[in-house]
């Protein structure tokens, strides 16, 4: 078997991939970036909605050609479509302001790792991790067919919801079953939309998730849903709810779908350990999932930063204790958030659409310059006192 | 058994990553299980987002 050796092997040219390979070769160190598909970027997994606010930090300057649509808010439907709640982009958190094109999103980040003088190998799936003295050491990588050993002093996961590298380590990824969203998304053309918002239905037409409408340009669209795994009964109900919801708008229906999208995310607190000995996880890998959004591009992209800037000063003592630092970076940034938000997703996702009714016709009056957390519940609380005692608990 | 429809199944990896033991692979170009390793719980087949996965032991 050929062996190869290199500083830094990442597993996955995803947004984490990339990021991770970009900053842990641009401090000097030789990193290897393996794919398994013949194509970054492809297929697609993903809503494709995001923010800019988070770009900064990661140098990642706005291109023309991956950006499909610009978003001037998000609009929030109850379950009878008769209140909206209508958020500028701002407000509307982490997830809005432009749709991406993630074909060429993808592309472009690996290219920035390739700019620092990463490699990146394709058709390349690590098939196995190497342990030795329980360090993960490489991986057995299967480079166009062919099993090749890469040894590495540190190995960075990110390949994705599967996060099959770390539990290959002995690291606990599991998901529980209402932790996990199913997904799926049809790219339509030809259907009539308010182009300049992104829209979200929650209700009983999604369980435990969302159905999104996301413009990518002229009467075209992502129009999605995730529905929590405990509440699928059947083989592809998910994709049957998506199919009613469309067929019950004869703006949607009218439309054709010129391609299919699919893919699961996980809706769970931050895990306690994303490092071991010789490994970091990042990104969907490490479950860094907002868990009312189900965004991750973000998230995958700043975890992937801090994971190659760690790997460059632990690379001569890649122990769990030095890499710990990538750890606690990650939990101080998404610890609290992501807890209170999947304590939110939870509450959310106990309420009948009569409730959700009720609390969207509440909140659809506050002014759009005043909305926070204080501001909805008093105003759900001058016109629907009952409903406060659901929420009570986050107050 | 199980088995992966291949004329369905989108190879996007949510069964992949549901699994609570890790038996299943997305490979280059298809998914394998490992049933030896399987606990039969059931979540590939339903979070499968294009009912792919079929198995001789599921009921609803």
């Amino acid at each position: 078997m050929k062996r190869y050796e290199y500083d830094v092997l990442v597993i996955g040219a995803g947004p984490g991939g990339s990021m991770a390979a970009r900053y842990a070769a641009r401090h000097g160190l030789k990193v290897l970036l393996i794919e398994k598909r013949p194509e970054i970027g492809v297929p697609v997994r993903c809503a494709e909605g995001i923010s800019r606010a988070w770009m900064d930090e990661v140098e990642i300057e706005a291109q023309e050609h991956w950006i499909d649509a610009y978003m001037d808010g998000a609009k929030i439907y109850s379950p009878d479509e008769k209140s909206v709640l209508t958020l500028s982009a701002e407000q509307a958190g982490n997830e809005v302001g432009f749709v991406l094109n993630r074909e060429y999103f993808d592309k472009y980040l690996a290219s920035l790792a390739v700019k620092e003088g990463a490699e990146i190998w394709l058709k390349s799936p690590a098939v196995q991790i190497i342990k030795e003295d329980g360090y993960v050491r490489g991986a057995i990588v299967r480079r166009f067919g062919e099993e090749v050993d890469v040894r590495a002093k540190i190995i960075i996961a990110a390949d994705g919801f599967e996060s099959q590298v770390a539990r290959w380590a002995g690291m606990n990824t599991v998901v529980r079953e209402k932790d996990i969203v199913t997904c799926i998304q049809y790219r339509m053309t030809n259907i009539d939309i308010d182009e300049k918002f992104t829209h979200f239905y929650i209700g009983s037409c999604a369980p435990g998730g969302y159905l999104w409408i996301f413009p990518k340009g002229e009467k075209e669209a992502n129009v999605g849903i995730g529905v929590a795994l405990n509440k699928i009964k059947e083989p592809g109900e998910v994709k049957k709810y998506l199919d009613k919801f469309i067929e019950e708008h004869p703006w949607l229906s009218k439309g054709g779908v010129i391609q299919i999208v699919t893919g699961a995310v996980s809706t769970c607190p931050v895990p306690k350990h994303l490092v071991s000995d010789g490994l970091m996880l990042v990104g969907d890998a490490a479950r860094l999932i907002d868990p009312i959004t189900g965004g991750g591009i973000a998230n995958a992209c700043r975890s992937g930063k801090y994971a190659g800037e760690v790997a460059a000063k632990c690379i001569d003592n890649p122990s769990k204790e030095c890499l710990k630092e990538y750890e606690d970076m990650v939990h101080k940034k998404w610890d609290r958030k992501h807890l209170r938000n999947w304590y939110v997703k939870e509450k959310l996702a106990a309420l009948d659409d009569e409730t959700l009714n009720k609390l969207l016709d509440a909140i659809a009056d506050v002014e759009m310059s005043d909305i926070s957390v204080m501001a909805i519940l008093e105003a759900v609380q001058k016109k629907y006192p009952e409903l406060i005692e659901e929420f009570e608990d986050l107050l | 058994m199980m088995r992966v429809d291949p004329a369905k199944c989108n190879y996007c990896g949510a069964c992949v990553g549901s699994c609570p033991v890790n038996c299943m692979f997305l490979n280059e170009t298809r998914v394998e299980i490992d049933e030896d390793k399987c606990i039969k719980c059931g979540f590939c087949i339903r979070v499968c987002p294009v009912g792919a996965i079929e198995a001789d032991w599921w009921s609803k």
